[in-house]
Order: C-alpha cells, then structure tokens, then sequence
C-alpha cells in the first residue's frame, strides 16, 4: 500500500508534472511537494509526489554499500 | 551505481556482522507490508542467521482493516446512485457475508483507481452518480486523500466522498510495545509513513520503551543495513532512532503533507483488526470538510459485522504467531479464497508466507 518509486520531473506545469518512471511518463500533482522542478529525482505514491529524492544522500549510500563491499572482513 | 559484485559483497558483510553481533534469540518486527514484500522476495528470512527473527507486525493497511468497514463498503455498493472506487487490494477482502468482488459480479459499479485523483476525476465525469473512495492507508495515503479533498473543494465538486479507514501506524507500534505478551527487541520503522512524518511521532519507541527502531528503505540492502544497524544498537545496549532511508526521509518529514493531514482530518478511535479499538488513532473527515464524508453525507445501514472466529489474522498482525500456526493457512485460507484479509492483500503477512514459502537455510552453513 505504501509502494512508493522514483520518477524523474521532465516537465512542471503549475501543480501538475509529467514525470519519466524507467521509460513511462505520466503525470502526477505536486499539490504536496510545490516546490519541486524539472530535473528533480521525486519519490511518487498514487498519483501524488511526496519527496524529492536527495541525490547526494543517494551517492552516499551508494558509497557506503561499496566501502562495506571493499571492507567486507572488517 | 553499484555494481552486482559489490552489492553480494555489501550483503555479505552485513550478514556476517549480524551473526557476530547477535548472541541470543532475537525478534526484529516490520511494520509495514513493503517491507514485508520485499524481506520474502529477496529471501533475507533465509539469510539471516536462525537467532534473528524477523516478523511482521500491523504494517499492511488492508489487514488491519476490520469487516465493519468492509461491510459499509458493501452496503454502499448496492446503492444503484454509487460508484465505489477503491485500491485492488480492496476487492477481495472478506466482510462478514460477502466481499467488494462478490458485489460487483453481482452487478455494483466498482471501479479500482490507482490515485485518489482519478476517483475525483471520474466524480467530474459522472456528476449524476455519488463517487465514493474507499480511503485506506497509513500516514503515507492520507495526505494524498487530503489533497484531494482540498481540491474537490476548489472545483466545487459535489458528488464526491470518501470512506475513512485512515490510520496512524505509530498508535498500533504504542499499543503492541504496552502488551508485556508482546517480545520483540527492535524495530525496522515504516520508510515510506516517516517520509510523511519524520522521525519525531516515532521517538517514543526509544524514550518510552528503551527499544532500538532504524527508518529503512526498501531494497535487500537498505533492510540488511538496517537490520545491521538494529544488530549494532543491541551490542552496545542503545535504544535510540537511527534513519537508514535519508535520501527519502528527512527528520521533519513533509510539513506541507502534514498539514494537508491536519486540514482535512481530526483524530479518532479506530477498529484494527486484531487490537480492537486504539484511541486517537484513525482519522475522520472533521466539520469544515464534512460533506466529503460518505458516512456524513449518504445514508447507509449495513448488515451487523462479526469476524471469521477461526481466522488468526489477529494473532499475526501481532506478531504472536506465524501464519503456518493458524488452523486455516493453506487448507480453506488461500490466496484464491482468503479467509482474512492477511492473505487476501500482497503485502500481507499471510499471502507472503504463502506465496514464498516458509523454508530457511542458514547463512554460512
């Protein structure tokens, strides 16, 4: 029920986006996240972007799993 | 990017340390059904070491659903000026005589929506009928119901309503952590209720009942880092909120999806299945959005709901026992003719077990 995936804003109209999901584009309200602008990574739930994705948080993780990976005695 | 290799080492070394870490019979308990999704897709039940147990708790919003609702949503089916929309997961979930599904074989109009949006949508193309969504979700839905309510107020649209089942899944993590029956040593906190919420109605898991909670995504290694990090926590005797998930999750949560919540909806005691009655913890259309609310605007009488006695959803919504405990479980409670609603959703606890079977082998063995 709380599925939520990533989707790429390729184009902001008022509180409205279409937005690229792996290739898909649809369109989705930005009524709870006004403030989010094309080119921004946002997670989506039914129709609705709830979260910009941090992309620096992302590269983080991404950092972390492969420093584990690297140290994987430690 | 990381690459395949990488990711097998990552999982590796978490596996490895959450042996290392763990010395004693451990419970860790999810309380949301993605995640209960993804630990059986990705098999991490069967990677992690025998003393780790992880259970799912209160987590899918369907489940927890009682037949009392699923019964007015019936009833308001068969009203012939109605639409019902609804999630899919919604269709088949067992009231007290019949289901959603059996309604429309037998010739209601009930229409699954993917967003609450197009419910509303579908309320402006049919303004002679009364367009009712069934609203059901955790704090990560109801916001979305919220706005929709707003906007259905901005356009003036007069033909919709909703059906409350909205809840707050911090209030059911409260009632389980005050049963002194209830054992579990650590939780792996809702990633996508805290990207809602933040952290801070979730504190007192820590301050109040001295258990360590990590906020965890929703990939295999966003859970094992997550477990890994529980694993820490119970090593050095901490009880605190880690967030593992910060890419989606900030530590305030959504203020603007917070306050659509606050608008639109005051708290209320709500029915879940297995607990009963929790105080304060579901959420009704309040006075200045009244005429959205179905129960409010639309006459109904249902027929009086009782629970399938020998169904155990209960039991396992709490994490007491495995679904391969309840009488039911794979001889008259299937996917194709669930019982509960614990097999009848994917993310419940019931179909997952079901569906992925329970066999484990243990990690470096």
């Amino acid at each position: 029920m709380c599925l939520a995936v990533p989707a790429k804003i390729i184009e902001k109209n008022d509180m409205m986006a279409t937005v690229d999901v792996e290739g898909i584009q649809r369109k989705i309200s930005l009524m709870l996240l006004p403030d989010a602008k094309k080119g921004d990574f946002v997670l989506m739930h039914a129709g609705f972007a709830i979260q910009t994705i941090d992309e620096q948080e992302a590269n983080y993780t991404a950092q972390l799993l492969k420093e584990v990976a690297q140290n994987d005695n430690a | 990017m990381i690459m395949p290799e990488e990711c097998k080492k990552a999982a590796e070394f978490f596996l490895q340390n959450i042996d290392r870490l763990i010395t004693k019979p451990t419970r860790f308990m999810e309380v949301c059904g993605t995640h209960t999704v993804s630990i059986f897709r990705s098999g991490i039940r069967q990677l992690l070491p025998e003393k780790v147990d992880l259970v799912s708790g209160p987590g899918c919003p369907v489940c927890v659903t009682p037949n009392d609702y699923m019964d007015t949503a019936i009833a308001y089916a068969k009203n012939s000026n109605v639409i019902i929309t609804t999630f899919g997961d919604m269709l088949k979930v067992p009231g007290t005589s019949t289901s959603l599904y059996e309604a429309r074989a037998e010739g209601a109009d009930i229409r699954i929506v993917y967003s609450p949006l197009d419910a509303l949508q579908l309320a402006i193309n049919n303004p002679a009928k009364k367009i009712i969504f069934l609203a059901v979700g955790f704090e990560t839905t109801a916001p979305l119901t919220a706005a929709t309510i707003q906007t259905a107020q901005k356009k003036q649209i007069n033909n919709f309503f909703i059906l409350s089942a909205h809840k707050w899944t911090y209030t059911a993590l409260d009632a389980l952590l005050s049963d002194p029956t209830i054992k579990v040593d650590g939780f792996l906190l809702p990633g996508h209720v805290c990207v809602i919420t933040g952290e801070a109605p979730f504190s007192f898991v820590s301050e109040r009942y001295a258990k360590p909670a990590v906020i965890a995504g929703f990939e295999a290694l966003d859970i094992l880092r997550a477990v890994y990090m529980l694993a820490l926590q119970v090593q050095n005797g901490q009880a605190k909120i880690e967030n593992a998930y910060k890419r989606v999750v900030r530590t305030e949560g959504n203020p603007i999806a917070q306050n659509a919540i606050s608008s639109v909806f005051s708290n209320t005691s709500a029915n879940w299945r297995g607990f009963g009655g929790i105080e304060n913890s579901g959420m009704t259309v309040n006075a200045a959005y009244a005429q959205y609310d179905a129960l409010h605007s639309i006459p109904v009488t249902k027929e009086n709901s009782r629970e399938n006695p020998a169904c155990r959803c209960g039991d396992v919504l709490k994490g007491n026992i495995n679904p391969t405990q309840c009488p039911l479980f794979k001889k008259i409670c299937t996917p194709e003719h669930p019982a509960g609603a614990c097999m009848v959703s994917i993310e419940g606890t019931c179909h997952a077990w079901y569906k992925y079977g329970q066999g484990r082998y243990h990690y470096g063995r």
